[in-house]
């Protein structure tokens, strides 16, 4: 058999024309920012009040659309020949637009209906009249769609992405599979990689672990900025008297937290060390304020260059330890402390359903908590296997702690100041003379209206963790050397990058397309929500 | 003035301490420290062997005794081993000798023995951090000067289309890391079989078989013994060589554009708010109703007041190129810090992974220092006082 081409038969028609549109757009756009410094970009009004373009301007931008326009259909078409006539009609962009079949099927029905809804969709339907924020979303619906039929069902992908067949080391895309019986996909997609397994497999099964473990880590450590960071923004004064119960709360949890530690067996100093620690804290609490005390343990973790923190904290050595437990132990414990807070300040007027709302819902969130940090062969086993639910394999607990460790400090940073802002307004005001308790402004007054920056910002918080667990995987730390995650994939590719660049190119190029387009939905988020 | 440095320095001080310790005690783990005599000693050590091996060098004590140690106020271990010998810290762990002091921690300016290298870490360091200063002051040299000059074109005239393309190119080079953009270089630019080498080659317009050079080791080689530049004296020779002369356009030029792109991206967006804020205010539109044509409102009397604020971001981004830094090292195989960084911990190397620690921890507080003073400094609307 043939080595496939990247085109197929369709491209001797299409290249020539796909070639001569871009040549056309490319130097429009020059021509069109160049004119822009010359040209002032409004001549006079018309009788209407609007702008008179100047007539270079004018057809300028014409050309502009028009050579977009058609490199975009050219473009389509390229895919929608793959998807109708598959390897024979469009080679390997054929052949991977129809693989990706499904992808493109859900995209449309998504895509479609919110252009029609889109009035009645609120802050997601205003997405759609951003052109910018559009790219953004359908960037990530692609990605979210491959992870989903690629890596829960198996349909997108062609070959197993461990197994290695014999004589595909290193093979340019499109060649065709040696050995192959009846039963196999005929061609390496994207080719083979330094240990002859299928690119293009290995990139899409990729793509499920990014999308699982980006936006979760990233909703865990916002449940744990907001937690700390709103108490401590809003409190400017010392929360804690000596004497009271706030203190004697805080004292007992102080000593709970040492008798927990010299139960696992601390040395001596190290107790010691803890006893100051937690004296000083409670000293600082009853002194200064709560904002001291988290805003330096913050800048105390931001200090560290975050790749110091991810040697130090995702090596095998500190694995068996057994710490990366214990940090989830903790982390993954805000959530279940703010969903019940969040619940109880609602509902605490209201007797009749308080106990059974904030109660069922403690109950379940403790539940998740617990099977999630409960794994059998680990240093936390507290949950018996029937109710263990989540299984969470060790090496992606590790990744998963440090990612939001590393992201908490930096949203608790945002989520203060944004409540620093906030708390003097007059809603808080007329809250607080309403005689609302503490909890009740901060989560339903403050929180609801600091959503905007705080949506903005976690879109672009998921690009950087998916840029952070890449960087995990290029420094080989965390998952094994054979998983397919992209960060992974890239540095196993490095080593051959001159003589076979592919297996490290197409990873790259995933994972820079999905933070670019969290990046450009976060722009048209900011863009749309600035817009009321 | 004084009391604000006084104590950011004393806040410095103790986030450093909390830093090193927390190091310290991760580096001192019962595994690490295994790893550790595994590796010094040979890996089919047994139990016994291992702890003996840890105990003769001091490493079974207390963590806070040695964190003192290594800070100078405890006087070093002096342990007789199972095989007659007195070590010491001071030895670098090692038999002692006449000569040897009963103190060395940082306070008296030692650093200790780097495991990895077998070296002194104040000369691995002094050695690493040279090269990785040579790599920092090119990235510096084209990434703000650009990104100044960009962020400037894009926030002149907010909402035009140079504005939104340039603001859409800066959101591109912020969604793509060092390993990606890295990578894309090295496929396109550096390779003999693909991208644009072979092209260029095979059209004529360029006689080398390759454009770039995918490593950057030849940029940190060694001064020959006859480099000789006539017109410099010779005490800045050595300097110059490491500046100019070693790093070449061949093999300088992916791994500084690499660091410069991601950073750039933050900087001319943060200088486009910046200038887009100082164009709408008052005294730009009284200039504009005067009559001053564009090119000298933004040149004399724009330019000055949008450039306060990214001189902030632009110190508060030393810290981010750090993580940048240690990817383009390994990925260009440049000999600096951050590549000393990375065989540190990959060797539990304690005593280098604490003076790269303390390095990154100064550098990320003082340009925070130097940040908040140089905006004191920069703008006349806030009192020194």
């Amino acid at each position: 058999m043939e080595a496939l081409t990247w085109t197929g038969n369709v491209g001797g028609l299409l290249n020539p024309i796909l070639g001569i549109s871009l040549v056309f757009l490319l130097v429009a756009i020059m021509l069109q920012l160049i004119s822009g410094l010359f040209i002032p970009s409004a001549r006079g009004f018309d009788a209407d009040g609007r702008h008179i373009k100047h007539p270079f301007t004018a057809k300028i931008n014409l050309a502009v659309w028009i050579s977009f326009c058609v490199l975009i259909g050219v473009s389509s078409l390229y895919l929608v020949v793959g998807v109708i006539f598959g390897l024979e009609g469009g080679g390997i962009i054929g052949g991977i637009s129809k693989q990706l079949t499904p992808v493109w099927l859900t995209l449309f029905l998504i895509f479609g209906s919110s252009v029609a809804f889109k009035r009645k969709l609120g802050l997601y339907g205003k997405l759609f009249d951003s052109p910018v924020g559009m790219i953004g979303l359908g960037l990530i619906l692609f990605w979210v769609l491959v992870a989903i039929f690629g890596g829960m069902f198996d349909m997108i992908v062609t070959h197993n992405e461990l197994s290695q067949v014999s004589g595909m080391k290193n093979k340019l895309p499109g060649t065709p599979m040696r050995g192959a019986d009846g039963a196999d996909f005929q061609y390496f997609l994207l080719g083979g990689d330094g240990l002859a397994r299928d690119v293009f497999s290995r990139a899409v099964k990729g793509s499920a672990i990014v999308i699982v473990v980006a936006p979760l880590a990233t909703l865990f450590a916002f449940m744990v900025g907001i937690t700390l960071g709103i108490p401590a923004g809003y409190y400017s004064d010392p929360i804690l008297k000596f004497g009271n119960s706030a203190f004697l709360i805080a004292c007992i949890l102080g000593a709970l937290f040492i008798g927990l530690v010299t139960f696992l067996g601390a040395a001596l100093d190290i107790v010691i060390l803890l006893i100051l620690m937690v004296a000083l804290i409670l000293w600082l609490l009853v002194k200064s304020s709560l904002d001291t005390v988290l805003s330096f343990l913050a800048n105390l973790i931001l200090a560290f260059p975050v790749i110091l923190l991810f040697f130090l904290l995702v090596t095998p050595e500190i694995v068996k330890t057994g710490l990366p437990n214990y940090m989830a132990l903790i982390l993954f414990f805000f959530p279940v402390i703010f969903l019940a807070v969040l619940l109880n300040s609602k509902y605490h007027t209201r007797p009749d359903v308080h106990l059974w709302v904030v109660g069922g819902v403690t109950v379940l969130s403790m539940w998740v908590y617990l099977s999630m940090i409960s794994e059998p062969d680990t240093a936390i086993h507290i949950l018996p296997i029937p109710l263990d639910f989540i299984s969470m394999p060790p090496e992606i607990l590790v990744v998963f702690v440090s990612v939001v460790f590393v992201n908490s400090p930096t949203v608790f940073r945002i989520v203060r100041g944004l409540t620093l802002d906030i708390k003097s307004r007059d809603y808080v005001a007329a809250a607080q003379t309403r005689g609302e308790r503490g909890w009740y402004i901060m989560l339903w007054e403050i929180l609801p209206n600091v959503r905007g920056p705080l949506i903005v910002d976690f879109c672009l918080r998921i690009g950087y963790t998916t840029i952070l667990l890449g960087t995990l995987g290029f420094f080989g730390l965390g998952l094994e050397s054979e998983s397919p995650d992209w960060g992974t994939t890239i540095n196993a590719g490095r080593r051959l990058l001159s003589v076979a660049p592919i297996p490290a190119l197409v990873p790259a190029i995933a994972l820079m397309s999905l933070v670019l387009g969290l990046n450009l939905l976060a722009d048209g988020l900011r863009e749309e929500s600035l817009r009321d | 003035m004084g009391t604000f440095i006084i104590r950011r320095t004393a806040l410095m001080l103790l986030t450093a301490l909390s830093l090193t310790f927390i190091v310290f005690v991760m580096t001192n783990l019962q595994p690490n420290l295994e790893k550790l005599a595994k590796t010094q000693g040979n890996f089919r050590m047994s139990e016994a062997e291992v702890s003996s091996y840890l105990r003769d060098r001091g490493f079974d004590r207390p963590v806070t005794l040695k964190y003192g140690e290594w800070l100078g106020i405890v006087p070093s271990y002096l342990i007789e081993g199972r095989d007659g010998e007195t070590r010491s810290r001071c030895s670098a762990h090692g038999v002692i000798k006449s000569n040897t002091p009963r103190y060395c921690g940082i306070i008296q300016g030692y650093w200790g023995q780097s495991w990895v290298f077998k070296e002194p870490v104040a000369d691995v360091i002094a050695k690493r951090l040279s090269a990785t200063g040579v790599l920092m002051f090119w990235v510096f040299l084209v990434m703000v000067p650009s990104a100044l000059f960009l962020g400037v074109l894009a926030g002149m005239k907010e909402g035009s289309r140079l504005d939104r393309t340039l603001s859409t190119g800066a959101i591109a080079t912020t969604a793509t890391p060092e390993y990606v953009s890295g990578v894309v270089f090295i496929a396109l630019l550096a390779s003999s079989k693909f991208g644009l080498s072979p092209l260029f080659n095979s059209l004529g317009w360029s006689d080398k078989r390759i454009l770039f050079k995918g490593s950057a080791t030849s940029a940190a080689k060694e001064m020959p013994a006859d480099y000789d530049v006539y017109w410099l004296p010779d005490f800045l020779e050595g300097f110059w060589w490491k500046v100019a002369e070693a790093p070449t356009l061949e093999n300088f030029m992916l791994p500084v554009l690499t660091i410069a792109l991601y950073g750039m991206g933050y900087i001319a967006r943060m200088t486009r708010a910046s200038m887009a804020e100082v164009m709408t205010s008052q005294y730009i539109r009284t200039a504009r109703l005067k009559g001053v044509n564009f090119r000298n409102i933004v040149i004399k009397h724009a330019l000055r007041n949008a450039l306060i604020a990214p001189f902030t971001v632009i110190m508060l981004q030393i810290p981010w190129l750090l993580t940048g830094v240690v990817i383009v090292e390994t990925l260009f195989n440049f000999k600096g810090l951050g590549f000393a960084l990375v065989q540190a911990a990959g060797n539990n190397d304690i005593d280098l992974l604490l003076a790269v620690s303390v390095v990154s921890v100064i550098v990320v507080l003082m340009t925070q220092l130097i940040s908040d003073i140089g905006y004191v400094f920069l703008n006349p609307r806030i009192s020194m006082s």
